[in-house]
């Protein structure tokens, strides 16, 4: 069981270690905050169906008590994503950046990749000052000021303008819970320029069986013309739980296409943020889930319009067996200016089993008269006719399912815009969906 | 080929057909006509093996073989093949793949090879051609965004690749204009042979002009109130069902 003395002593220790950090004061802002939040609970609205706090019900090792891992890079071989020989490879160990385990490929002056506290330091520090931490005034739980109370080893990455990335950029979080329960708390911040086209692929993966949890924050800024596609991937185990935050701010009229894949894992809570701060910005928000055992899911996203003429689609497809709990709860704010504001959203789940569970909440707050907002979800099963149609022409009752199911997939896996990644994720989906058969 | 005995069939336990006796020859064209709730729909339902009604009473056997104790996919592969009133529109699934899935289940379950790609293609293309469907019809997925004549056209079209014993056609003529009706009639005419049996389902005599019935049997209350050939059908065009439903009520009074 941790506490809060627990976490206020390895807090007074960061801070101690490296009084000169030029994250000491962002470090303090968030420990204060922790500090007045604690750790959510059930009755803390945006955390109605998830009690994280048992989570902490387990001892974890800080990063700062442990030695650094003893990880090679044939270890990270074994999990990396299809396409990574093309790619920029960003590999964080128990929440800290790895520079030796990392792989750069575009040419400099393309990418840059720096320890945050280095960015904080040099040509980049207004860029760190003005937008680390940006994503407190939206999540204001304990959980993300826990995150952002020890930012410690993230990373900077920096596109500059005018710049095709040809190499997608994957983010690995990897926890080594080989021989302790690891809490680890990556931290990126990421500053894309204007005129930019930008892969983002990240995912998680814990080696070793005991307990871990990861409470990830991802700050993103996208600058004019820039074209940003970015992808979660979690097929994690069952030891693994993980808060992931990713709050996008797309600060000059830009392209974001985010999709959410996750099979696999204990307890996990997504939170997926879109802030259009500038006029006619667009966003498409996909989430697939396909879940089983006992993993807990839960999908918070934000999309919001603070200036006019801005558009936005959500689209989280779900489908849930055995004791699965799912949660989605997707929140469109329009704010006074944002007139001729268009934001859609829809989550749809099917339920394989009696036992699985669901919670799906939109959640519209406008205030602006001249919007086009639209939302639904719907829950059910398998559809019977459509099954009992292919039954009638010969097809097996568990290739039907299986059929139906992809099918029902197919159209978030299609937003997987680079074919590898896609073909390794329908993979993934199809194998899932043959163990699903009944 | 089918015999229908004494069949008693439920749903969600409200009774629907009331002991129904059918036989069915190789060669042979039967329609089954009568009123809206009559249970003409459910016999089709009942005998793709829809898992919702529940069978209470009789037999059916089919080609010697007890179709109740079949799941839906065998009573296909042994060429039960039903037409639906209703085809499912299944975004995601294209229709290619979905065809030439069933039709390898069928011949695997007759211990065949699956039909290789260009072989199916070709069988694709032969049946195409004879039932002038149009290939981009087939790139889609299963009956997504068809008209009503394309969905009864793909219906057709699976049964002359499944190549069934027995064609059960659920309201073939629902939803249909006349020029479709004409096509999708012509290319049930191609399909039949000596070998195969059709039963039709049907409200109106119209089908009945191009697919000239053997027989004709009115179904009313769950049960088979009169049997005939095509003239019986010329007959309730004529002159509806309320003298069938009249004669029906006056039996069952008695």
């Amino acid at each position: 069981m941790m506490n809060l003395s627990d976490f206020k002593d390895h807090f007074e220790q960061l801070q101690t270690e490296n009084p000169e950090s030029p994250i000491a004061q962002i470090r303090l802002e968030g420990f204060h905050a922790f500090d007045k939040a604690g750790l959510p609970t059930k009755r803390n609205e945006e955390w109605k169906y998830t009690d994280i706090g048992k989570l902490f019900n387990n001892e974890y090792r800080f990063v700062a008590d442990i030695s650094d891992s003893s990880l090679t890079s044939t270890d990270v071989d074994a999990i990396r994503l299809p396409g990574h020989l093309e790619a920029n490879e960003i590999v964080f160990v128990n929440g800290r950046f790895m520079p030796v385990l990392s792989k750069f490929r575009s040419p400099q002056g393309q990418l840059t990749v720096l320890p945050l506290e280095d960015a904080a330091r040099g040509i980049y520090k207004e860029m760190v000052r003005e937008h680390l931490g940006c994503s407190s005034a939206y999540i204001k739980d304990g959980i993300h000021a826990l995150n952002t109370s020890f930012i410690n080893g993230g990373v900077f990455i920096y596109i500059p303008k005018e710049q095709e990335l040809n190499h997608p950029l994957y983010i690995y979080h990897i926890s080594d819970a080989r021989q302790y329960n690891i809490l680890s708390q990556p931290r990126s911040l990421i500053y894309i320029e204007r005129n930019t086209k930008v892969q983002l692929v990240e995912t998680f993966s814990t080696i070793g069986t005991s307990e871990c949890f990861t409470n990830q924050v991802m700050e993103v800024v996208v600058h004019n013309n820039a074209v940003v596609e970015y992808y979660k991937i979690q097929n994690e185990t069952a030891n693994a739980s993980q808060v992931s935050t990713t709050h996008i701010r797309q600060t000059g009229r830009s392209y974001v296409h985010a999709v959410t894949v996750t099979l696999n894992g204990g307890m996990i809570r997504n939170n997926m943020n879109v802030v259009m701060e500038a006029a006619g910005n667009e966003a498409h928000l996909f989430g697939l889930y396909i879940l089983n055992g006992h993993t807990h899911l839960d999908n918070h996203t934000l999309v919001d319009n603070v200036k006019p003429n801005c558009f936005s689609n959500e689209l989280y497809k779900g489908i849930l067996d055995n004791e699965t709990i799912g949660v989605f709860n997707g929140k469109i704010m329009v704010r006074p200016d944002a007139q001729k504001t268009n934001a859609y959203q829809t989550n749809k789940n099917i339920l394989l089993s009696d036992d699985a569970t669901i919670n799906t909440k939109p959640q519209l707050e406008i205030f602006a008269d001249d919007v086009k907002c639209s939302h639904g979800c719907t829950v059910g099963q398998l559809d019977e006719n459509a099954l009992f149609y292919l039954r009638a022409r010969g097809i097996p009752k568990s290739d039907a399912q299986e059929l139906l199911l992809k099918a029902f997939a197919l159209d978030i896996l299609d937003q997987i815009k680079p074919e590898l990644l896609r073909g390794y994720i329908e993979q993934l989906i199809t194998e899932r969906l043959s163990v699903n058969k009944k | 080929m089918l015999s229908i005995t004494n069949i008693h069939a439920s749903i969600e336990g409200k009774q629907i057909l009331n002991g129904i006796n059918l036989s069915i020859q190789a060669g042979e064209i039967h329609a089954i006509m009568g009123p809206n709730g009559s249970g003409k729909s459910t016999l089709a339902a009942v005998l793709a093996g829809r898992e919702q009604y529940e069978v209470t009473e009789g037999a059916v056997t089919f080609l010697q073989k007890d179709l109740l104790e079949m799941s839906p996919e065998d009573r296909a592969r042994e060429g039960v093949f039903l037409a639906f009133q209703y085809p499912v529109e299944i975004p995601g699934v294209s229709t290619t793949n979905f065809i030439k899935a069933a039709v390898n289940e069928k011949r695997k379950y007759r211990g065949e090879e699956p039909l290789d790609a260009v072989s199916f293609m070709k069988l694709m293309k032969e049946k195409m051609a004879m039932l002038r469907i149009d290939q981009s019809l087939l790139s889609r997925s299963i009956n997504e965004g068809f008209s009503g004549g394309e969905k009864k056209r793909n219906e057709i079209f699976q049964m002359a690749m499944l190549e069934p014993k027995l064609m059960i056609l659920d309201e073939m003529d629902s939803g249909l204009d006349i020029d479709a009706l004409r096509i999708v009639a012509n290319g049930i005419n191609k399909l039949r042979n000596e070998n195969n049996a059709i039963l039709i389902i049907t409200h109106y005599q119209r089908l009945l002009d191009y697919l000239q019935p053997d027989f004709v049997h009115v179904l009313y209350n769950g049960r088979i109130v009169r049997s005939g050939t095509k003239e019986l059908a010329m007959e309730l065009e004529e002159n509806g069902y309320d003298f069938i439903k009249e004669e029906a009520n006056l039996i069952t009074a008695e």
